[in-house]
């Protein structure tokens, strides 16, 4: 077997954010940003993707930083899953996003891959974004002329298509709400196996929690839809309601509401998907609070 | 026509001319004959292509050689010095931890990654360290054991 090499006409490094910007619009091709390239290089050779020149942003330091500021935890746009798994701030301050990260892939994977790329690959059940996505984070994305921000659902346009077109823009910042004193979150995942497999189910929930009540509750679920989808009936349900086993199994039973999950070879059908949701959301929702003690 | 590189691998230097599509695996076989390095599925999802960059396990297959300018590479040849085979390569051998071992230079890699950070791994570590390298033939216990044994032994060595 051999590799198939992709055929682009040059690989930029860039050392800064403007390098990158100015380099992409000045090849005068097909050029798109590469941070870990884990999955555009499979698009590439595949040809699901065209790519003339790669500008590759994984080594500009600004892009590199896990930093507190204010009341918001910073994760630069070429920060890889394995800094992220490995990072005090995040594992206190996002502990989901953790969890949701140490299932990408493999080490292999997760020392070059980064959370960025993750969300703008905009795959439904991309473990990091579902992690990341009940933190309700803004994107600060940056091109040539100008810096804008974005929440998640904007960054998912369809099915494996993102908000954000590499061949223009760059994602520079993740900036995350951090979780506060009674706020308490977890991932959960049903795969195949614990390595090398993506995701059948995956769940990431946070909750606020207030004298043994959900103040409220943020639930994300996937694959059921086009990206992380919140189950918003769900979420309204247990807004109030005590902590009791009872409550929360029929609070995951009403995330099927806002799922939609289709049936696929390896990853389950959708009628496997549908029974097996409920009880992952309700573990989830446990795991999210027994880390609080709770 | 391709662009100029140097690339250090296992501690030297080699000057290449080659494209920058190509990957860091094909660069290693083809271009540096080191062929330790095997090539399984090409997509990231085997780990038979690992090496050491920077310190971090990866999958050669999937890094443009462009992004390697500048690392330290370490493979699979790099572990042997003039005292002999590491003491990785010895308990997979001892161990009977390799059988048709294609992906025996891949778990290596793996497995000198963690030593490298954690010199006495639990088994979960091992376990966890490797998870990214699929072996069809083994099935696993004899290469957890060999790691082991390795982390020991250097542990002796102090």
């Amino acid at each position: 077997m051999t590799s198939h090499g992709v055929k682009f006409m040059d690989y930029h490094m860039a050392t800064s954010v403007a390098d990158a910007l100015d380099t992409l619009l000045s090849k005068g091709c097909n050029a798109k940003i590469i941070a870990g390239g884990t999955d555009i290089l499979l698009d590439l050779q595949s040809g699901r993707k065209q790519a003339d020149a790669l500008v590759d942003i994984s080594r500009i330091e600004e892009l590199k930083r896990i930093v507190l500021e204010g009341d918001e935890l910073v994760i630069g746009g070429a920060v890889t899953h394995d800094e992220i798994v490995r990072s005090e701030l995040v594992k206190k301050y996002a502990p989901a996003l953790a969890q949701g990260c140490v299932t990408v892939g493999s080490l292999q994977i997760r020392n070059v891959a980064t959370l960025a790329g993750n969300v703008i690959n905009a795959q439904p059940a991309a473990d990091g974004a579902v992690a990341l996505s009940v933190y309700e984070p803004r994107f600060i994305i940056k091109t040539p002329s100008k810096t804008r921000e974005d929440d998640l659902p904007t960054m998912y346009t369809g099915f494996g298509k993102s908000g954000l077109d590499c061949s223009q823009e760059i994602l520079t910042e993740i900036r995350i709400p951090v979780q506060k004193e009674n706020q308490y979150s977890a991932f959960s995942r049903v795969e195949l196996r614990k390595a090398l497999a993506l995701p059948m189910l995956n769940c990431a929930v946070l909750c606020q929690v207030n004298r043994r009540s959900f103040e409220w509750i943020r639930i994300s679920m996937a694959p059921v839809g086009v990206g992380p989808v919140r189950a918003a009936a769900a979420e309204a349900w247990l807004k109030g309601k005590s902590i009791d086993d009872a409550n929360i199994q029929k609070g995951a039973d009403l995330a099927l509401q806002d799922a939609n999950p289709r049936s696929n070879v390896l990853r389950g059908s959708a009628k496997y998907r549908k029974d097996v949701l409920p009880v992952l959301v309700s573990d989830c929702i446990h795991k999210a609070l027994e880390a609080g003690g709770l | 026509m391709g662009e100029q590189y140097v690339l250090k691998v296992n501690g030297k230097e080699y000057a290449l001319r080659t494209g920058g599509g190509q990957m860091l695996a094909d660069v290693l076989r083809d271009e540096l004959h080191l062929i330790g390095t095997k090539k399984g599925c090409c997509q990231g999802e085997c780990g038979a292509c690992t090496v050491i960059l920077d310190g971090k396990a990866v999958n050669s297959c999937m890094i443009p050689v462009a992004k390697a300018v500048g690392a330290d590479i370490l493979t699979i040849e790099g572990l042997q010095t003039e005292d002999g085979l590491h003491p990785l390569q010895k308990a997979f051998i001892e161990e009977g931890a390799v059988q048709c071992g294609f992906c025996t230079p891949g778990m290596i890699m793996s497995a000198k990654a963690l030593l490298d950070e954690e010199a006495n791994p639990t088994s979960a570590q091992i376990q966890e360290a490797l998870s990214g390298n699929i072996c069809r033939c083994t099935g696993y216990v004899k290469i957890e054991k060999a790691v082991q044994k390795a982390s020991e032994e250097l542990r002796k060595e102090g």
